[in-house]
């Protein structure tokens, strides 16, 4: 299994499993997530993400496994770990009438060595509406709040489950920034996503979660390479050439024919290798046409299924 | 807030839980005081109540079936007990069904602070109030309308105390029961309005037949209502209500521990 280099593990997740009744909604997942890295746990909704989540934060018991928090059983380590660990569960609300600022000085007391409030609402570009109630707050701000009181306490993980779920593109594109912010500053991120783009723009890491189990976990970029063998460059040579020219190259996979186009695999800069080398062969390549598999392909080949047709129906 | 990358090593000391729980029960009597109907039916209503029954005349005549004492001696405790019941059967169990249908408890959960905070705070605001509007009624009672102080001030302030302890858990117990706020209002409303009938609120209890005199001192309100009464009219009080009520407190206390649920 892919890890990150150099770092030690923030999470470990072993063997987890987790039944409601005879319906198995973890089976077998295993994880291990690298400090200062942003993992993605992704997966259409039912898949069993969330139940593993609340598992490796010790909400809920599972049936086996064994899961560590910086070394910390969650469960054991209950208390230590409410102080390390900050989560923003999917779909939580606040009350009505309280204020920005009072909700977030209140959540700072609980921790020994909490961020500034001021600070954190700089960042999260919820100053202006410190004195405003809750209940005035657009479904974005709301979800950045939730976001703070997540950070307020400093962690060194922070668990995000569905953290961009409702809000419109801009606020979701501001919210990754804001998550990378974080990462910059040392804190390791667990995303929780339905969203591939959100995964590929800011995951260091994918597992991606099918029936309650990992299908796959690699770097999102590794996994889009896996599910097609890599890119694909499709194009019409001016004049016929020495193929070996091109499969010499280490970029080179494979090469093929769609009728007068040649199919060129691999991976790396292929686009130019392929113009490059045909020119010092005194060959032009028309019409060319880079196909670069996605993390969405790489899904579903992986499982089948369209993760965002379903992950919109929620 | 670059300070977020810089941890303190974890240490054996906790964060300063005192402060935590200040700051919760700062933001409870916050609430309480913005969506003020804890307010206006735990302690506004029965002083109301208790100012407009002063003023009536034909509420300060002493009356035999009374046991020489007047109507309006008899409503005190009567309106106390209203407040305590309001403040239990729908001011304490409505937010805490709102908070689980609004996932704070949830969220409680995930910090160093356990949950149950929370109804502890919400508990110790209503019980502010139900002081506070006690305090005013008795005065009230006393200085502006002319009631006898209280016979056995000592056995007052235990049977308030004993009806708290059997009123509260109850509430609680409807805070488990009741998956969202609104079945808890339905829920407190169905439990406060029969309760009061038999605490005496539309009949006293001196005035009951003897069937719902019986029945009368085995409710929860009807209990409290007699502990209190005898301490401001007679003396200690008795045993019994006193034991009806801790029987309350014990069955509910069970079944609010063995059904609340946090999510």
């Amino acid at each position: 299994m892919a890890t990150l280099e150099g770092g030690r593990p923030a999470v470990e997740v072993a063997h987890l499993r987790k039944t409601y009744g005879t319906l198995v909604a973890v089976d077998d997942v295993s994880f291990t997530v690298t400090e200062g890295e942003i993992f993605g746990i992704l997966g259409p909704n039912g898949a069993g993400k969330t139940t593993a989540i609340e598992c490796a934060i010790g909400l809920r018991e599972p049936d086996a496994g064994t899961i560590r928090l910086l070394g910390l059983d969650p469960r054991a380590d209950r208390d230590k770990i409410h102080e390390i660990v900050g989560v923003q569960l999917q779909a939580g609300a606040l009350p009505a009438k309280l204020r920005v600022g009072e909700i977030l000085e209140e959540y700072q007391s609980f921790y020994r060595d909490p961020a500034d409030v001021g600070e954190l609402l700089d960042v999260l570009g919820l100053s202006a509406k410190r004195g405003d109630y809750y209940r005035s707050l657009s479904g974005g701000q709301r979800q950045r709040l939730s976001v703070a009181l997540a950070l307020i306490g400093r962690p060194r993980i922070a668990v995000l489950d569905e953290m961009t779920t409702g809000l419109d593109p801009q606020a979701r594109r501001d919210t990754w920034e804001l998550i990378e912010g974080i990462r910059d500053r040392g804190v390791t991120i667990v995303l929780v996503t339905h969203f591939m783009e959100e995964a590929e723009r800011l995951c260091d890491r994918v597992a991606l979660i099918d029936r309650g189990r990992v299908v796959a976990l690699d770097a999102p970029a590794s996994l889009a390479a896996r599910a097609r063998g890599g890119k694909s460059v499709r194009f019409l040579p001016s004049a016929p050439f020495d193929e070996t020219l091109l499969t010499d190259r280490p970029e080179v996979s494979g090469l093929g024919h769609e009728g007068q186009h040649v199919v060129v695999t691999g991976t790396g800069e292929l686009v130019n290798v392929v113009i490059l080398t045909l020119a010092a062969a005194g060959v032009t390549a028309r019409d060319v046409r880079l196909d670069s598999s996605s993390l969405e392909d790489a899904f579903v080949k992986l499982t089948g299924k369209n993760l965002q047709k379903e992950g919109a129906l929620a | 807030m670059s300070s977020l990358s810089l941890h303190m090593p974890l240490s054996l000391w906790t964060a300063p839980r005192a402060r935590a729980f200040g700051q919760i029960v700062r933001n409870e009597a916050r609430l309480t005081w913005r969506r003020p109907v804890a307010l206006i039916a735990g302690a506004g209503i029965p002083v109301l109540l208790l100012v407009i029954f002063g003023e009536l005349p034909s509420f300060h005549q002493a009356s035999a079936v009374f046991g020489g004492f007047t109507a309006f001696d008899l409503y005190v405790p009567v309106l106390i007990v209203f407040s305590l019941a309001m403040l239990a059967l729908l001011g304490l169990p409505i937010p805490l069904a709102s908070y689980r249908e609004l996932g704070v408890l949830r969220r409680l959960s995930t910090t160093p602070v356990p949950p149950a905070w929370l109804l502890a705070a919400q508990g110790a605001v209503q019980l502010c109030i139900a002081i506070t509007s006690l305090l005013v009624m008795c005065v009230a009672a006393v200085t502006a309308f002319g009631a006898p102080a209280p016979r056995s001030p000592g056995g007052l302030v235990l049977s308030v105390a004993v009806s708290i302890a059997g009123l509260f858990p109850i509430g609680l117990a409807i805070a488990a029961l009741a998956r969202t706020a609104n079945s808890a209002s339905v829920i407190g409303r169905l439990a406060f309005f029969p309760l009061m009938f038999f605490a005496g609120l539309w009949l006293p209890h001196a005035l009951m037949p003897g069937v719902l005199q019986g029945i009368s001192d085995y409710t929860p309100l009807g209990a409290a209502v007699q502990a209190i009464q005898d301490s401001m009219l007679q003396g200690f009080p008795p045993a019994a209500p006193l034991l009806v009520l801790a029987g309350y407190a014990l069955l509910f206390g069970f079944l609010a521990r063995r059904f609340f649920r946090w999510e």
